[in-house]
């Protein structure tokens, strides 16, 4: 299994948010979560990822079979998860690629791999710029800085391109995109799609999904997994909302 | 393997541990006697050999000294100095310059290779076509032991010597400029510095030479209780220009060290000196113990018309950093900047920032200030622009940005300005902010570690100064924010 979430109970100063959170998805899978505001799907993006301020009562989350939940996040960067933010930062004075190599050759450190050349780097990086229609002068500024939001979530997409991650989560990374960039990222998206990568698409919309066409789709509400389907479940909640899912657990 | 890219390997290496030059190299000292008093001065000065006048200048600067009180206006803090109880004076024994660097005790080119800046390597680099080069006068507490370059320069024209060198070989060129931008009288330690400085740098760019190279002086406090008071005094004649770099780092010492130097330059007509410092001083052991007390004056004179001076320093070490890098812009069009970095972390002080006078018609100056205060530490910002009734058309630009690591530090800005000119245009810009939480996850969701996630973006906050280090320097400053900032997270 690529990542599996076995009954995570987490808590945030002494609120439960996740409660007895399972999911299970197998590398080649591409799944869908969606959910209301305030179901916790934010809160599992950022506790797969290791962020400070959460506190796992119970559970595990293991990704290729090693558990996550003890390492820090750049040991869990190393390992392979990436996370496109739902609110990309800024990084005032920092320039895109140098980030970027910088990031990835500490990834391949920690895995015992040789560092990128940058003749090598710099192919990748136009490869990729050329797959998100992005233009070169934009990663030679500092990142993020000045981006609107659609050109943030691109360069979030790019930076998946350059990291080469077993597992994505994306995180709300069609809001703020209008159709065209919306477009230009599910290419980005379905580039990465292959056999040994896995993917956790958390949005509050169909749309993405009409271009992804995820293999499952999974409804979370109230810090659990409620309900798992096809595509077509995705379509009902889009007509139906999730009414039905917080009057089950009400 | 080349010698940039050695020191560069070496510069790296700062990064294992937190403050490896915490060591004392053991050679004999010969010290004047403890305490301070006309003897003493009269010491120093036969010690060096000095010509009358020098002994009377610093004679009279005693007599001033006497009558001052030493200031307190500064947001630092610190316990009473006995300026009875420290040595004034201290050389190693073998005392005389080298002949060439192969006749330096190994010891002290041991020292040398511990911070990171092997001397030997600095000649090979000349030796290489098209690379940067950098001359070293080393400052081994108080007696230059070593020269590097000589040769090239003495070819162009330039004078780089320590000062005592200077003040025997060039004594009417020296006489002419020392004193002249900070005088005796300036204050308390401008006063106590000109009665007991022990040696430093002179340079003197003459009229329409660009110095051929980056001329570089690595400092380096070393015996027990001896204060440093070094002395330097650059002079860009007519259209010259000179980049100066000073470098810096200390051994850990228990007792508070007191470094009170001053830094004269002087830009004639067309002239441009660009003064870089990369300071990194023992800041004091986790407890606030120790660590030196920087107490510098640093001010540039822009004589002439068309001069420029700039100022450039990351500040990152010493216990209780104050000082204030000036320009006095006389001459008409005349340009001052002053770019800044200062890190303070554990329990380190920092009052820093600049003065721009403006004199002279249609003078510029530019201030970039970037404060970072982390751990228990208080930083400030203090300066001042002032435009006198003659500097019509005067303009300035200032900028101040402090970042915030943790919640147990300080930061303060406090900018004076003084327009007694309708015809002046100044502008101030402050912004203060706090290392987040979220940029800190997103950096190390990437896969770098907490502290090259802190030092990435503090060198991010820092770049608009950094950019305007020469070359080595600006590797060396990226490798010492990281240093200085260990801990300061989690």
């Amino acid at each position: 299994m690529m990542l599996k979430i076995d009954n995570l109970h987490v808590s945030v100063e002494d609120k439960e948010i996740l409660k007895g959170l399972s999911l299970e998805v197998p590398a080649g899978e591409v799944h869908a979560i969606m959910g209301p505001n305030g179901a916790g799907k934010s809160t599992l993006a950022h506790v797969a990822t290791g962020r400070d301020g959460y506190e796992i009562t119970d559970g595990s989350i293991t990704l290729k079979g090693e558990e996550l939940t003890e390492m820090e996040p750049e040991e869990r960067a190393a390992k392979g998860l990436f996370l496109s933010f739902q609110y990309p930062l800024e990084l005032a004075g920092v320039p895109t690629l140098t980030f970027l190599r910088t990031a990835l050759n500490a990834q391949r450190k920690a895995r015992g791999e040789e560092e990128i050349s940058a003749p090598d780097f710099m192919k990748k990086a136009r490869a990729a710029a050329e797959t998100l229609k992005m233009p070169m002068d934009m990663l030679k500024r500092s990142l993020n800085a000045g981006f609107s939001g659609g050109e943030k979530k691109r360069m979030e997409i790019f930076q998946a391109l350059i990291l080469e991650p077993d597992f994505l989560i994306l995180d709300e990374t069609d809001s703020g995109l209008d159709i065209d960039a919306l477009k230009v990222v599910a290419e980005g998206v379905d580039n990465l799609r292959n056999a040994d990568r896995g993917m956790l698409v958390i949005t509050h919309y169909q749309r993405l999904l009409d271009y992804l066409a995820p293999d499952k789709v999974h409804v979370m509400a109230q810090g659990r997994i409620m309900d798992s389907g096809g595509p077509e479940l995705a379509r009902a909640l889009e007509s139906e909302g999730y009414d039905r899912y917080l009057e089950d657990a009400a | 393997m080349p010698a940039v890219k050695e020191t560069v390997e070496d510069v790296k290496g700062l990064e294992s541990d937190k403050y490896k030059y915490g060591f004392s190299t053991e050679i004999e000292q010969e010290f004047a006697p403890k305490g301070l008093d006309e003897e003493t001065i009269r010491f120093i000065s036969a010690k060096k050999g000095e010509p009358d006048w020098m002994l009377e200048y610093r004679l009279n600067a005693y007599q001033r000294w006497l009558t001052m009180e030493e200031p307190h206006w500064a947001l630092v803090n610190f316990p009473p100095i006995d300026y009875q109880d420290a040595y004034y004076y201290a050389e190693p024994k073998s005392g005389a310059k080298y002949e060439s660097i192969d006749d330096v005790p190994q010891e002290l080119l041991d020292t040398y290779e511990k911070l990171g800046i092997p001397l030997k390597e600095q000649e090979v680099l000349a030796g290489v076509k098209g690379s940067a080069k950098v001359a070293v006068d080393a400052v081994f507490d108080s007696v230059s032991v070593a020269t590097t370059f000589k040769k090239e320069l003495e070819k162009a024209g330039v004078i780089f010597m320590s000062i005592s060198e200077a003040l025997r070989e060039h004594p009417e060129l020296v006489r002419k400029y020392l004193g002249t931008v900070v005088p005796t009288s300036d204050h308390f330690f401008a006063a106590l510095n000109s009665a007991v400085f022990s040696d430093g740098t002179f340079v003197y760019v003459p009229e329409g030479v660009r110095c051929p190279m980056e001329l570089s002086t690595y400092f380096r406090m070393n015996a027990e209780g001896t204060g440093q008071f070094e002395r330097t005094l650059i002079v860009a004649a007519k259209g010259a220009y000179v980049s100066y770099l000073e470098g810096c780092t200390a051994p850990m010492r228990d007792e508070n060290q007191l470094h009170a130097a001053i830094v004269e330059l002087v830009a004639e007509e067309d002239a441009e000196i660009k003064y870089s410092t990369v300071q990194n001083w023992w800041p004091g052991d986790a407890d606030g113990k120790g660590g030196v007390y920087n107490f510098v004056t640093k001010r540039g004179e822009c004589r002439g018309d068309r001069s420029k001076i700039s100022w450039t320093q990351v500040e990152t070490g010493s216990a209780i950093t104050w000082k204030y890098p000036s320009c006095i812009l006389k001459g008409k069009e005349s340009q001052g900047e002053f770019y800044s970095v200062a890190i303070t972390n554990g329990h380190q002080q920092a009052d820093t920032g600049t003065k721009m006078i403006h004199l002279g018609e249609n003078t510029r100056s530019r201030i970039i200030s970037k404060g970072i205060s982390a751990g228990k530490s208080s930083n400030a910002y203090r300066g001042l622009v002032r435009a006198n009734p003659t500097a019509k058309g005067a303009r300035n630009f200032t900028q101040c940005d402090s970042l915030l690591i943790g919640d147990e530090c300080a930061a303060h800005t406090v900018p004076y300005v003084e327009a007694r000119t309708p015809h002046a245009t100044f502008e101030h810009e402050a912004t203060t902010s706090k290392l987040s939480e979220d940029q800190l996850h997103y950096v190390r969701q990437r896969g770098l570690s907490e502290e090259d996630a802190v030092a990435l973006l503090v060198n991010g906050f820092c770049k608009d100064v950094l950019q305007h280090l020469p070359m080595e320097f600006a590797v060396e400053a990226q490798a010492l924010v990281k240093v200085s900032l260990e801990g300061s997270v989690g």
